[in-house]
């Protein structure tokens, strides 16, 4: 009987029982986690990492990735910083800041989808040219003195940081996006199966490209959104940001190989990563143990989407009844005999000379 | 016959095997016995069992409970590694291949020959083109497995299975996908080994193979056994009774007269200079066009090619009278050309999504419209082609890999009947689907032709081209070589044409 709830109810809630759970304990190992400040303040940290994290999702489901993330936000975020001081208005700033965030993501799709390239290789390129563009621009200075554009990193509607009203926004936006419109499940499709999802009709093409579009609109969000909160253009921000905007969604149950993954997954796995660092923070943890943690974190959040994959071939291995059988059905991988993938990979330039 | 050679412990058992799934209870008490020196027919309705069964055997599920015994020692086998080990092989009902493998790499794939250490690709090339040879085979052996067609890498998978010798020889559908020439060489093959003393055991929907070749038949329905016995006590009607649980009665192909129309799709003067040349045909509406040929004969690639899934060099294709360029699937549907595809792992479903939507993908504008997916819609169009072609599964939410070979093929048969095409290009439609479900399929093509649309139905199955089709055009070696009218069938006709490839030549 609890097997069966369990059976039947963690596979799709797990992520949401777990972020539970962080917060509880949290809330235990320090009493000022749950105050009010300290809840507005994860909440407004969260905001860019999450925001980028919809991008990265958006891209896996559909069996791609984008590495330049972090150095792509910096960029739009700094051309926004500069436009602003220079025009001195919000719209045209934001509007550069995403601008900025397109147009790289546009050279990407060009190169993934018109000219195949791999994504992972497209996109280490385009991290090192926008980080490369970013430190040209300001010759490696930081833009000061933003004036009133803080408020969009700083500032609050009510008792509501604006950067989680933004998030807000955006996470309905992305559900809606996702889970509503043709272009949501043909993106499901072409991470699923490309070639089925081509010949079932599905313009693959074009929905790389507006993947990559919705992408680079986030990206660059996310840039603007971040030079505000610290109240400076800093060309040397985002490094790494590709990397956890990655961690997000694989902790939020979006597989890696594509087609599956969920927004309310993506905004768990965020905040689960966002409060295990403010209570790391508020334990006084050194930040040094910190990326120790969150490193282990993707380790284990990545190897147990391989797994789980591949675990169901263990699954209906294991003897027993209940824990096993449980999970969901065995996926498309039939089961293939000995290493396929990788060994003839590594076979094929054995062969041809 | 064989019984005489067969000695009294069976090669293998199986025993009070039972495995569900979540929703499905697959397998129930289940006891099954294969004595050496003989092909055992297993046979069932799509979803019966049978292809779990044999994954159990063969170490890719573990049962829930049972036991099995080979030689009358208890085994375990926990992966198909361990059941090669112990002399177990099985060519699986869908193909699972990398198409970036070359021929001769995937004839030794988990046991490359070493020399020295070293991989010895030379003895490997060698062998795999020694084993092409012999079954008068003469493609490149360090040709890509992605560049041949389904029925090609199908024979590959026989040939190999059979090669790495093995004293059980599962084998699930190995003709669906093979042509007559092939088929009459897979027999002689299980023939030489049974005689060697080797157990086969044997799936397939098509009666006529099981009678011809089966020693013992065991029939499951829902998961149980309901009966095992020597062929030589059952006939095919019985079986067939006793697969679907009642009488049935249709032997004939509900073929109806439907109303010719016009010209729906017309192709003049196709060419790709790798795959066929000059090909011309026509289908009109309210008809039933077959295309015939032996396997490599190019009828897959050219439907492709009309489909936007191979480039053409030269030709012009009209639907409608109306000049089109089809260059990609969209375009094609977009014109209300469909394509139901003969891999259907590749090239139709989508594994991660369940089963109504992968029946909605090509017809999403049904309902995903207004800026919202109307999910009780959905639900209802999704539903009413489930019922229609009797789907086997849970729910409509079931995804679709978890669903038996057949009942994935009707759910792309689903996608392609929801999307009301003008057109329906099928490349083996009936492929892996159990008798009585190839009667409904039949029923559906019909009643397509009576509302007015046009058919071009490839199939290695001569009796289905024959029962079901107005006109026949038989392709060999890329090019077309004849188009038959009723009163000049016949399957020597076809089959003169099919393999006249000298001339073409
Ligand atoms: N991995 C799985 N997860 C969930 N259900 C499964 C799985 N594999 C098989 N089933 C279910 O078990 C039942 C038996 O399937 P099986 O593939 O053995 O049928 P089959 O007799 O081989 O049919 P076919 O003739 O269509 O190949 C079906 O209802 C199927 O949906
Ligand atoms: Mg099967």
């Amino acid at each position: 009987m609890l097997a069966r709830l369990k059976a039947l109810d963690t596979g799709r809630y797990s992520i949401f029982l777990i972020l539970g759970a962080v917060v509880v304990v949290a809330s235990f190992l320090s009493e000022n986690f749950m105050t009010t400040n300290n809840v507005t303040n994860v909440l407004r940290q969260v905001a860019v990492i999450t925001i980028l994290a919809y991008g990265a999702m958006t891209l896996i489901i559909a069996g791609m990735i984008d590495l330049s993330a972090g150095a792509v936000m910096a960029f739009a975020g700094v051309v926004s910083v500069i436009v602003y001081k220079d025009t001195s208005s919000m719209l045209l700033a934001i509007l550069a800041g995403i601008v900025v965030g397109v147009a790289c993501n546009l050279v990407n799709a060009f190169l993934v989808a018109t000219l195949r390239t791999p994504a992972f290789i497209v996109t280490l390129g385009m991290m090192m040219i926008a980080r490369g563009a970013v430190l040209q621009l300001t010759q490696g200075q930081n833009v000061l003195q933003l004036g009133d554009f803080v408020v969009l990193g700083q500032g609050s509607l009510g008792p509501i940081p604006l950067p989680t009203l933004f998030l807000v926004i955006i996470t309905v936006i992305v559900w809606y996006l996702m889970s509503q419109t043709r272009y949501g499940r043909s993106l499901y499709a072409v991470g699923g199966n490309e070639e089925a999802a081509r010949a079932a009709g599905i313009a693959v093409e074009r929905v790389k490209y507006q993947a990559f579009i919705v992408n680079g609109v986030l990206v660059g969000f996310a840039g603007v959104i971040f030079m505000a909160r610290v109240n400076a253009g800093l060309p040397n921000a985002g490094v790494g940001y590709e990397l956890q905007a990655i961690t997000a969604p694989i902790i939020g149950g979006t597989s890696f190989s594509g087609g599956i993954g969920t927004t309310a997954g993506t905004l768990a796995g965020a905040l689960i990563v966002g409060v295990l660092g403010n209570i790391m923070n508020l334990t006084g943890v050194g930040s040094y143990v910190q990326q120790i943690v969150m490193g282990v974190i993707i380790a284990v959040a990545v190897a147990y989407d391989v797994w789980s994959k591949r675990g169901k071939r263990k699954t209906v291995i294991l003897k027993n009844d209940g824990e096993a059988d449980g999970q969901p059905p065995a996926s498309g991988e039939a089961p293939v005999p000995a290493g396929s993938g990788t060994a003839s990979g590594r076979q094929g330039k054995g062969v041809s000379p | 016959m064989s019984a005489a050679v067969a000695s009294e412990t069976p090669r293998l058992t199986v025993t009070g095997v039972s495995k569900s799934f979540p929703g499905v209870m697959a397998l129930q008490d289940v006891t099954f016995t294969v004595r050496p020196g003989t092909v055992h027919a297993l046979c069932g309705e799509n979803g019966a069992g049978k292809s779990t069964l044999m994954k159990i055997i063969n170490g890719i599920y573990s049962p829930d409970t049972g036991e099995m015994r080979i030689d009358d020692e208890p085994v375990r086998v926990r992966n198909p590694i361990e059941a090669r080990a112990k002399g177990i092989a099985m060519i699986s009902q869908e193909l699972n291949y990398v198409p970036d493998m070359t021929i001769a790499e995937s004839f030794f794939i988990g046991r490359l020959p070493t020399r020295f250490g070293k991989v010895d690709w030379a003895h490997m090339r060698r062998e795999a083109r020694r084993l092409l040879a012999e079954e008068g085979l003469d493609y490149s052996v360090n040709r890509k497995l992605g560049s041949l067609t389904v029925s090609e890498i199908q024979t590959l998978e026989i040939l190999r299975a059979v090669y790495h010798d093995a004293d059980v020889l599962i084998m699930d559908e190995p003709t669906s996908a093979i042509a007559h020439r092939e088929v009459a060489s897979l027999f002689a093959k299980i023939r030489r080994l049974r005689a060697e003393g080797k157990a086969i055991i044997y799936i397939s929907h098509k009666m006529d193979e099981v009678f011809e070749l089966a020693d013992d038949v065991t029939v499951l329905r829902d998961g149980t056994v309901v009966s095992s016995q020597p062929a030589s006590e059952i006939g095919p009607e019985t079986v067939i009774a006793q697969m679907v649980g009642r009488d049935l009665d249709h032997q004939s192909y509900p073929k109806e007269h439907a109303e010719i129309g016009d010209t729906v799709l017309e192709a003049r003067g196709l060419s790709n200079s790798q795959l066929f040349e000059d090909i011309s045909l026509s289908v009109r509406k309210g008809e039933i066009v077959g295309l015939a040929g032996l396997i490599g004969a190019g009828r897959s690639e050219v439907v492709r090619a009309i489909f936007g899934l191979e480039t053409l060099d030269a030709g012009e294709i009209e639907v409608d009278g109306q000049a089109v360029r089809l260059r990609s699937p969209k375009a094609a549907i977009d014109q209300g050309v469909v394509m139901l595809s003969e891999d259907r792992r590749l090239v139709g479903i989508i594994p991660q999504m369940s089963i109504k939507q992968n029946a909605t993908l090509a017809s999403l504008r049904k309902v995903i419209r207004g800026g919202f997916t109307r999910r009780r819609e959905e639900e209802t169009i999704a539903k009413e082609y489930f019922d229609r072609l009797s789907v086997k599964a849970p729910s409509s939410e079931t995804r679709i890999s978890s669903l038996s070979g057949g009942n994935q093929q009707k759910v792309l048969l689903a996608r392609w009947l929801i999307a009301e095409p003008k057109v329906l290009l099928l490349d083996e439609p009936t492929r892996g689907i159990d008798v009585g479900a190839k009667f409904e399929i039949y029923k559906i093509m019909t009643q397509l032709a009576r509302q007015g649309r046009g058919i071009l139905m490839i199939s290695s199955e001569l009796p289905e081209l024959i029962g079901m089709c107005d006109r026949i055009y038989v392709m060999a070696a890329g090019r077309l070589t004849a188009e038959l009218t009723p009163d000049q069938y016949s399957q020597e006709t076809i089959l003169t044409h099919a393999m006249n490839d000298s001339e073409v030549v």
